[in-house]
């Protein structure tokens, strides 16, 4: 950590944010001191949780003793702020969450949260993690993903793009037949496959994708 | 004595036929609104301007959607209504904030041309299903005076809980004959391998005419739905 003249020391802050969502378990976790030991031990100076509708509330620490500095609050209107001045930031698997950090390159770890009932939250924090785009953990095992974790391993997330969609929803009015309509968005979706799921294929599931790609390719 | 029976007999044997004749011609009626759902509209030219409805949900919902929006051609979508659930204070605010700026950037055009309403929710998050029967139809009720004032001629959404009484209501529309609507639903992002349940409902009864998806397993799961990539 270097001092610069002016006294600013180099802070490497942790942002944990939970959304609009109670997620205690998470809070606990990251304000344990395992937890706190491994973030210090992989050069990080400071805490700070976005703890939502949670009940459980941190431990407030200055670290002026060379421990990790750690300060929460419940709500902000917008996160993004708290984002961009952040060296890593831990999730909980909201959608919104994500890809707000992951538009701003800031590397990431999903928790998926254990108690959710229907948890659909988490095929997406998987999906994301197995094209490397994210680290995802659950409370248990966050501690074991900080500590092996290699930021420089993931890879950037490029921005999607809603125009196919647009498109096909404007090209509904001008097409006549139902037989075209079906012809260009097959088109479009083979086309899709081709453009963002094919690098995949040597890497994932090969019989999933396979079985995936036939029928929508065309030749 | 016999006469009146008979005759009242007679009155009740009449309103049971009629009741069936009723129930029939609605019957076949929803059979040719399925029938003609997901099936472009024949029109000679392309429209001019379609009133337009827009479903927000909540969170990364509204993200999406805006993200949509802002490669949609506004000059064919108008004029846009933005419903928004009445427990969710941000997405109407991000969508007026659009507007706006969609507003600004053409000179010498009257103002925002957009309207702005709040729904009751079907259910929220973690509410028990047994209370959620009531709000469903307390919902239902509002959506369909909010509906009633805006016929719309499509509608937008991707949110599972605050579009489903919309798009019923905009189904039963087209049964009735008051106004025939496209449905377009995009599933969220966050759905990889199944669908949601206001999805799964209206992919399955077919109310929605294009059902899109995000991720490509979805496509191979449910045929009749189009893998667009993702929009975020």
């Amino acid at each position: 950590m270097g001092e610069s003249k002016d006294g600013v020391k180099g802070k490497r802050v942790v942002f944990v944010t939970v959304g609009t969502t109670c997620f205690d378990a998470l809070v606990k976790v990251v304000d344990s001191q395992e937890v706190k030991d491994e973030l210090l031990r992989r050069g990080y100076t400071n805490l700070l949780i976005q703890m939502g509708r949670g009940s459980y509330l941190p431990t407030k620490s200055s670290g002026d003793d060379g421990s990790l500095a750690v300060d929460y609050f419940t709500f902000s209107s917008s996160i993004a702020d708290h984002l961009r001045s952040a060296s890593l930031v831990i999730s909980h698997a909201g959608s919104g969450s994500i890809f707000e950090t992951l538009q701003l390159g800031k590397p990431l770890i999903v928790v998926v949260n254990e108690d959710l009932m229907d948890n659909h939250q988490s095929e997406l924090a998987e999906k994301l993690a197995e094209r490397r785009h994210l680290y995802c953990a659950r409370p248990p095992t966050l501690c074991q993903t900080i500590a092996s974790m290699d930021l420089k391993s993931l890879v950037p997330y490029s921005p999607g793009d809603a125009t196919p969609v647009a498109k096909l929803i404007n090209r509904w009015f001008s097409i006549h037949h139902f037989s075209d309509w079906h012809a260009i968005a097959t088109a479009k979706s083979a086309q899709l496959v081709r453009k963002y799921d094919q690098p995949f294929i040597l890497s994932g599931d090969n019989k999933e994708w396979k079985s995936l790609l036939r029928p929508l390719m065309i030749d | 004595m016999e006469k009146n029976s008979s005759r009242s007999f007679s009155n009740f044997s009449l309103g049971i036929t009629c009741l069936i004749a009723f129930i029939t011609i609605i019957l076949v009626r929803v059979v040719y609104v399925i029938y003609r759902t997901g099936k472009p509209l024949n029109r000679r030219s392309p429209p001019q301007a379609l009133a337009t409805l827009i479903v927000l949900g909540s969170g990364g919902h509204t993200a999406e959607m805006i993200n949509l929006l802002l490669v949609l051609q506004k000059d064919r979508f108008t004029p846009r209504f933005y419903i928004a659930a009445a427990t969710d204070n941000m997405s109407l605010q991000k969508a007026r904030v659009l507007e706006t700026s969609w507003a600004d950037s053409q000179s010498g055009v009257k103002g925002i041309s957009a309207g702005f309403m709040q729904i009751y929710r079907s259910r929220e998050v973690g509410q028990s299903y047994v209370t959620s029967v009531w709000t469903t139809l307390v919902a239902t009720v509002h959506a369909l005076w909010l509906m009633i004032k805006i016929r719309p001629q499509v509608v937008l959404c991707n949110d599972p809980g605050t579009c489903f009484p919309l798009c019923v209501i905009a189904f039963i529309f087209k049964v009735v004959g008051i106004r025939w609507s496209s449905i377009f639903y995009v599933e969220s992002i966050a759905r990889v391998k199944r669908l949601s349940l206001s999805g799964l409902l209206l992919y399955k009864l077919q109310i929605a005419d294009q059902f899109f998806v995000q991720w490509p397993q979805l496509q191979r799961k449910y045929p009749r739905a189009h893998y667009v990539g993702c929009l975020m």
